[in-house]
C-alpha cells in the first residue's frame, strides 16, 4: 500500500483523506467537494487500509458503521418480537406445561412462537450472538477511528493550507483593515476571552475549545463493553447467584447458596391501604390495594467450623424486616421479599366429646409442626395420633397417605382412651369430613374446634458480583454521553497572508448555531471580514441545502 | 376548597392557557421573517401565555405530589398528564435557545393532545403498592419523562421540516405518510371526543365474561360495545349490544375503544377534508412556508443530543437501579424495559446514521417522528395491550 | 512490513478474544440450568445431622467405610417402595463397611418415627430440619441417593427409584477394599 505525498511533502498513509500536515485534500472526492468531510478529521480509517487476509475482512466487517447500525437495527426488532406475548419466565406453568400453555392460550400462534424458541429469545443463543456482535462491532470501529482521531487532533497544526482552509464549512477572506500583528492579537485576545485554547505560529492562528468532545463517542463506547462484560461475567462461578426459598413464619431454613447462613421468619405482615375502591381499581375488580409486604426475620450465622446440619450453636447476626424495596443485606448476598401465601395451617385444636351429650372432656391442641404421639387429658381420658398425614390423599393397602408434607389436607387416626372406653377407640378424622370409626361405633368423637394459620413468605437470596463492574460501565457510558452530546468541538482557523489578506475558517462538530454566535463576536471585535456559511443555502429550497451532504454518503466500507 | 380541586383546577387552567398560546403562534407565524428571529408582538404574547400554563401546570404538579404525599406519576393519567407538561417545558427550553415560533404552532397542540388523553384516564388519587413506594419512583420516572419529552421536540421539528419540504402537489409515499401522521393525530382527537362525551352521558353496560385462564369475570364498557368479551353475558346493558364476540385472548373492551376512536376520528378527518378541500398537512403547509430548514435540523439534531442522555440515565440506568433494588435484578426483559432498550438503540441509530452516514434533512425528520412513535408506543400500546410489572394500566 | 504483521498478530488476538468470550457465554448460558446436586468426584460436603435415637452422625466420622446417603419424605413414593430392599441391603453390607444413612427432609418427628415403625427400618434415619444438608447436596428431587466411598469422595448420584438389585450393586461398589 503505497503513502500518498502532499504537495507540502508531507507523507500520508494509504487511505488519508486530508493531508495530515497541512490539511490539503487528497482524494479527488475531497477535492471537488465543496465542504471537506472533517468526520474522523480526514485520517484514514485503519481498516480501510488493509484488505488482504480473512482476518483483516473480518475486521473490517465489524469495523463498518454501516454494520453497527444495521445490527442495533437487528438487535432492535429481535428485541420487540420478544414482547409479542409473555416470556416463559413470566410464565406460571411448570416446564413440562409450557408448550401446551402457549398453544392453549394463544392457539397456533402460540403454538409456532413456542416451537420457534421466541418465548425464551433473550436467553437463546442468537439473541446473545447477536449482542456478542455488537460488542464486536462497538470495539474494532472504536479502535479503527478513535485511535487515528486521537493521534490527528494531537498533532494539529495551526497553518493549514488555502485548498483546506476553502473548504471547510465556515470561510472568509478579505483584506484586513488593521495591521497583522494587530489583528491576530485581537482575535487571540477574543477568542482566549471565550475560552478557546488558543496557539499561533507566525501570521496563523488556531483557536480551539471543547476538544475532549471529540472523545465522547469513544468514552461511552469503553462504557458498553465494561458493562457488557460485567453481565458476562455473571456466568463464572461464584458471581452470581439467583436462589428462592420458601420460609414459613417459626421456621429457621438454612439459606441456599449462603453457606453456613440460616434464616428465622418470625412474622409475615400484610397491610392494605383502608381506602374506599374506586376508578381503576373498581374498574379492575380489585378492591384492596397492598400497602406492605413485610417478613420480620432473625438471620443466623453458624460458628465458623460448624457443619451443614449443626444448628445448636447458630449465631445471631441480626434482627431485620425484609420489605419491598428494603432488602436485607449481608456478605454480598441480599435478600428480597418476592412472594407470599397466607394461612397455612399450623396448629388444630380438637375437643374429645361425647357423641350424644356434646359433653367435653377435654381439648388437644395439635401442634402441625411437631405433633405428640399422646396427649393426657388429666381425668383419665388420653388421645393418642396413631397416623398424621398432613397431605392425606386416600388410602392405600388401607394406610393413608399423603400427597405433600404441607399441612393442606391434615387427617388424623386417633385412638381415643376415657374411663368409660378404656380399650380405645379408634376414629380417622381429616378436615371438613365427618370422621370414619373403622372398628366400630364410637361413643366420643375428635370435634374440631378452631385452627391457627401461619403464613409463609418467598424470599429471594441474590448475590451479583458483577452490579459494581456494571455500575462503573453504566457511569463511563453516562460520563461519554454527556460529554459527547453536551459539549462541541470548535476550531477557528485564521490566517494574514503577506499582502494583507485574511484567511479564516471554522469548523464545528454540532451545533453550528452556538459557533456562528462566538464566530459574529470574533468578527466584530477583530474588524474582520465577514464569513459565510457554505451549505447555507442560496435559496429557500432543500435540494441546494443538501447538495453537498449527499456527496457526503457513504461510508463505504 | 381543598388542595386536590385546586390542583385540578389548575390543570384546567394550564389546558385553556395552551390553547390560547396555539392560537397566538398561529397568529405570530404569519408575521415572523424567514429565519424566525425576529418576535413580534404575538410572539412574545404566545410565549408568555405558555409559560404561564407551564407555571400553572407545574402549580397542578406540585399540589398534587403534596397532596397525595408520592411524585404524580404513579398512573396512567398521573404520568402522561406529567409528559404533557414536560413536552411543553421542553418547548420553552429549545425555544429559548432557537427563537423558533412555528415549534409552538406544533409541540403546544401535541401537549394538548396528550393531556387531554390522559384525562380520559380515571384522575382519582390511588394509594401506592409496596413495589412502588421509592424514592427512585420519583427519580425514575421523572428523569424517564424528560428525556422522552425532550425527545419529542425533535419530532416537532421534524413534522415541521416535513410540512415545509414535503411536496404535496404530486403523489409520493412521503405524501402519504405525512398525511397518515396527521389523521392519527385526528384519532387522538376522536378518541378524546367519543370518550369525554359518553363520558359526560355516564354511560354503562355491564357483562359477565370468561378469561383466557377459563375464570369469570364481570366488566363494564362506559362505551357502547361493539366487541364482547369471551363468552360474555350482560348484566345491565344499554343502547346497543356487542356485534362481534371476541376470543379469550383479546380484551373486547380495549378494541372496542379503539374502534370507537377510529370510527369518530375518521368522521372528522372526513369532515375537515370536506370543509378545508385539501389534505390536512396541506392546510398547515402555509403556516410554516417561512421557517428555516437548517435551524428546523439543527433543532431536531440537539433536541436528540440533549434528550438522549437524560433518557438513558432515567429510562435505563435509573430504572436498573431501582429493579436491582426492588425486584431483585437489573433487568428483568419486562416489556416496559424491553421498549425503552428498543427506544434507546433506535436513537442509538439514529445518531450514528446522522454522524456516518450524513442522513441529514428529510431522513432525520423521519427518523425523529418514528422515535417519537416507539415512545408513545412505550406509554400506550406496552401499558394497554402488553401485560407487565409496570402499573400503569 | 513488520508493523503490517504486528496489526495481523493483534487483531488476531482481539478478534479471538472477543469469538471465546460469545462462545463461552451461549455455552455458559446453555448448561446453566443443569447443574444438579454435588458433583461426581468432588469431596461430599461434610454435615452433621442427629438420628431419631439422638444419636448424631458426622458424614466425616464414616471416612474409611463406603456411605450410602438416601434423601427421602415420607410423601414420596418411590421412596417408600425402596426403603425395605435399602433396609435388606443394609443388613447385608453393615458389616462390609458399607454404612448407610436416611436423610428425610424436614419432616416432623412424629411422621418419620411412625414410618419407620411402620417399616421396620433399622438403619439410622435423620431429619434435616432446616433443610441446610439438602441445600448443601443442592438436592431438587426425591428420592436422591448419593454414593460416597471410603475416601469421602463421591463416586455416583442416583435420582429416581432403585431396585433391590441396584442397590446391592451400589454398596459393592463403595466397599472398602
Amino acid at each position: 500500500m503505497e503513502k500518498i505525498i502532499c504537495a507540502c511533502g508531507h507523507s500520508n498513509p494509504y487511505g488519508t483523506k486530508l493531508c495530515e500536515k497541512c490539511g490539503r485534500p487528497l482524494t479527488e472526492e475531497e477535492k471537488q467537494n465543496k465542504v471537506v468531510d472533517m468526520r474522523y478529521d480526514g485520517m484514514a480509517i485503519r481498516s480501510k487500509t488493509y484488505n488482504k487476509s480473512i482476518i483483516d475482512k473480518i475486521w473490517n466487517f465489524f469495523s463498518s458503521v454501516k454494520v453497527g447500525i444495521a445490527l442495533i437495527i437487528i438487535t432492535l426488532i429481535a428485541a420487540s418480537i420478544g414482547t409479542l406475548l409473555p416470556q416463559e419466565f413470566y410464565v406460571k406453568a411448570s416446564d413440562m406445561e409450557k408448550g401446551a400453555y402457549y398453544e392453549d392460550v394463544y392457539g397456533v400462534f402460540g403454538k409456532i412462537y413456542y416451537a420457534l424458541g421466541l418465548s425464551d429469545l433473550y436467553s437463546s443463543w442468537w439473541f446473545q450472538i447477536l449482542v456478542g456482535m455488537l460488542a464486536v462491532s462497538i470495539i474494532v470501529a472504536s479502535l479503527d477511528r478513535g485511535i487515528p482521531l486521537h493521534k490527528s487532533l494531537k498533532n494539529q497544526r495551526v497553518k493549514r493550507h488555502e485548498s483546506f482552509m476553502k473548504r471547510q464549512r465556515i470561510v472568509a477572506e478579505g483584506q484586513v483593515t488593521a495591521g497583522t500583528e494587530e489583528t491576530l492579537d485581537k482575535v487571540a485576545q477574543k477568542m482566549t476571552e471565550m475560552k478557546y485554547a488558543v496557539r499561533r505560529d507566525g501570521s496563523a492562528l488556531l483557536a480551539e475549545k471543547g476538544r475532549f468532545s471529540r472523545y465522547g463517542p469513544y468514552i461511552n463506547h469503553v462504557g458498553l463493553i465494561i458493562f457488557l462484560g460485567g453481565v458476562m461475567l455473571r456466568l463464572l462461578p461464584g458471581f452470581y447467584v439467583d436462589e428462592s426459598i420458601w420460609v414459613r413464619e417459626g421456621e429457621t431454613r438454612a439459606i441456599p447458596s449462603m453457606d453456613g447462613y440460616f434464616i428465622e421468619n418470625r412474622d409475615f405482615i400484610l397491610e392494605t391501604h383502608d381506602n374506599e375502591p374506586q376508578g381503576e381499581q373498581v374498574k379492575q375488580g380489585v378492591n384492596v390495594v397492598a400497602k406492605n409486604f413485610q417478613t420480620d426475620v432473625t438471620l443466623y450465622k453458624q460458628p465458623e467450623d460448624a457443619l451443614p446440619g449443626d444448628t445448636e450453636n447458630l449465631e445471631k447476626v441480626k434482627d431485620y424486616s425484609i420489605r419491598v424495596n428494603h432488602p436485607l443485606k449481608e456478605d454480598g448476598f441480599a435478600l428480597y421479599q418476592m412472594d407470599y401465601r397466607l394461612n397455612e395451617l399450623k396448629q388444630m385444636n380438637f375437643e374429645l366429646v361425647h357423641k350424644t351429650t356434646e359433653e367435653s372432656l377435654g381439648k388437644v391442641e395439635i401442634d402441625l409442626t411437631n405433633p405428640k404421639k399422646e396427649y393426657d387429658l388429666g381425668n383419665g381420658s388420653s388421645v393418642q395420633i396413631l397416623v398424621y398425614t398432613p397431605d392425606f390423599d386416600g388410602f392405600e393397602n388401607g394406610e393413608p397417605r399423603t400427597k405433600t408434607s404441607v399441612p393442606n389436607n391434615p387427617a388424623f387416626l386417633f385412638k381415643m382412651t376415657t374411663p368409660e372406653t378404656p380399650e380405645g377407640e379408634v376414629s380417622f378424622v381429616e378436615i371438613m369430613q365427618p370422621p370414619l370409626e373403622p372398628l366400630g361405633e364410637n361413643q366420643y368423637r375428635m370435634k374440631f374446634a378452631e385452627a391457627e394459620m401461619r403464613d409463609m413468605s418467598g424470599i429471594t437470596v441474590r448475590k451479583d458480583k458483577t452490579i459494581p463492574i456494571i455500575f462503573i460501565g453504566g457511569a463511563i457510558f453516562m460520563l461519554g454521553v454527556v460529554i459527547g452530546s453536551y459539549w462541541n468541538h470548535r476550531r477557528l482557523w485564521l490566517q494574514v497572508e503577506p499582502d494583507g489578506r485574511v484567511l479564516m475558517a471554522a469548523h464545528v462538530n454540532k451545533n453550528m448555531f452556538s459557533m456562528k454566535k462566538d464566530l459574529d463576536a470574533v468578527t466584530a471585535f477583530a474588524a474582520l471580514p465577514s464569513y459565510k456559511d457554505q451549505l447555507e443555502k442560496d435559496e429557500d429550497s432543500e435540494e441546494s441545502a443538501n447538495g453537498s451532504i449527499k456527496e457526503k454518503e457513504g461510508d463505504n466500507t | 376548597m381543598s388542595l386536590i380541586d385546586i390542583s385540578g383546577n389548575l390543570l384546567y387552567v394550564a389546558f385553556v392557557a395552551y390553547l390560547m398560546a396555539t392560537l397566538l403562534f398561529g397568529g405570530s407565524i404569519k408575521q415572523a421573517n424567514a429565519t424566525g428571529k425576529n418576535i413580534d408582538k404575538w410572539g412574545k404574547l404566545a410565549i408568555g401565555v405558555t409559560i404561564i400554563g407551564f407555571l400553572s401546570q407545574l402549580g397542578y404538579f406540585i399540589t398534587r405530589w403534596i397532596y397525595t404525599g408520592h411524585a404524580p406519576v404513579s398512573n396512567m393519567f398521573e404520568f402522561t398528564t406529567a409528559f404533557g407538561m414536560f413536552i411543553v417545558g421542553a418547548f420553552i427550553l429549545i425555544y429559548f435557545i432557537y427563537r423558533l415560533t412555528a415549534l409552538g404552532l406544533v409541540a403546544l397542540p401535541i401537549a394538548l393532545l396528550i393531556i387531554a388523553y390522559a384525562a380520559m384516564f380515571p384522575n382519582e388519587v390511588s394509594p401506592l403498592v409496596p413495589s412502588l413506594q421509592s424514592h427512585w419512583l420519583t427519580i425514575h420516572v421523572i428523569t424517564a419523562a424528560l428525556g422522552q419529552s425532550i425527545l419529542a421536540i425533535s419530532a416537532v421539528a421534524g413534522l415541521i421540516y416535513l410540512l415545509k419540504v414535503v411536496d404535496l402537489t404530486k403523489p409520493s409515499k412521503q405524501r402519504f405518510w405525512l398525511e397518515a401522521v396527521m389523521y392519527s393525530l385526528v384519532v387522538v382527537i376522536g378518541f378524546v371526543a367519543v370518550t369525554s362525551t359518553f363520558n359526560a352521558m355516564d354511560y354503562e353496560s355491564s357483562y359477565t365474561y370468561i378469561d383466557k385462564e377459563g375464570a369469570p369475570h364481570k366488566i363494564i364498557y362506559n362505551l357502547p360495545p361493539i366487541f364482547g368479551m369471551h363468552e360474555y353475558e350482560a348484566i345491565e346493558e344499554h343502547g346497543m349490544s356487542p356485534i362481534v364476540e371476541m376470543p379469550a385472548l383479546i380484551n373486547a373492551k380495549k378494541l372496542t375503544t379503539v374502534v370507537w376512536s377510529f370510527i369518530v376520528g375518521s368522521i372528522l378527518y372526513v369532515l375537515i377534508r370536506l370543509i378545508a378541500r385539501r389534505r390536512i398537512s396541506a392546510i398547515f403547509q402555509p403556516l410554516v412556508k417561512r421557517v428555516n430548514l437548517q435551524l428546523l435540523d439543527e433543532i431536531g439534531y440537539r433536541s436528540v443530543l440533549i434528550g438522549f442522555p437524560l433518557f438513558s440515565l432515567g429510562a435505563l440506568i435509573f430504572a436498573m437501579i431501582w429493579a436491582q433494588i426492588a425486584w431483585s435484578r437489573f433487568w428483568g426483559w419486562d416489556p416496559k424495559e424491553v421498549w425503552a432498550l428498543i427506544t434507546w438503540l433506535f436513537y442509538a441509530a439514529f445518531l450514528h446514521l446522522r454522524l456516518s452516514k450524513g442522513w441529514e434533512g428529510r431522513k432525520s425528520a423521519w427518523l425523529a417522528l418514528i422515535g417519537f412513535g416507539i415512545i408513545l408506543f412505550n406509554l400506550i400500546a406496552v401499558n394497554l395491550i402488553l401485560a407487565g410489572l409496570h402499573s400503569y394500566a | 512490513m513488520e508493523k503490517k504483521k504486528k496489526r495481523l498478530v493483534l487483531r488476531t488476538v482481539i478478534l479471538a478474544v472477543l469469538a471465546l468470550a460469545i462462545g463461552y457465554t451461549v455455552y455458559g448460558t446453555a448448561t446453566k440450568e443443569k447443574v444438579e446436586l454435588v458433583a461426581v468426584g468432588s469431596e461430599a460436603p461434610d454435615f452433621t445431622l442427629i438420628d431419631l435415637n439422638g444419636e448424631k452422625h458426622k458424614l466425616s466420622d464414616y471416612k474409611g467405610q463406603g456411605v450410602f446417603l438416601n434423601f427421602w419424605g415420607t410423601w414420596c413414593k418411590p421412596c417408600e417402595k425402596e426403603m425395605p430392599a435399602m433396609d435388606n441391603q443394609y443388613q447385608e453390607f453393615k458389616d462390609q463397611g458399607v454404612q448407610t444413612l436416611a436423610v428425610n427432609i424436614a419432616q416432623t418427628d412424629f411422621e418419620v418415627q411412625n414410618f419407620v415403625d411402620r417399616h421396620n427400618l433399622s438403619f439410622p434415619v435423620v431429619i434435616d430440619k432446616t433443610k441446610s444438608v439438602m441445600t448443601a447436596y443442592n438436592v431438587g428431587q426425591l428420592p436422591a441417593t448419593v454414593l460416597i466411598d471410603p475416601d469421602g469422595k463421591v463416586t455416583k448420584i442416583i435420582t429416581g427409584e432403585m431396585t433391590e438389585e441396584h442397590i446391592a450393586s451400589f454398596m459393592e461398589s463403595v466397599k472398602p477394599k
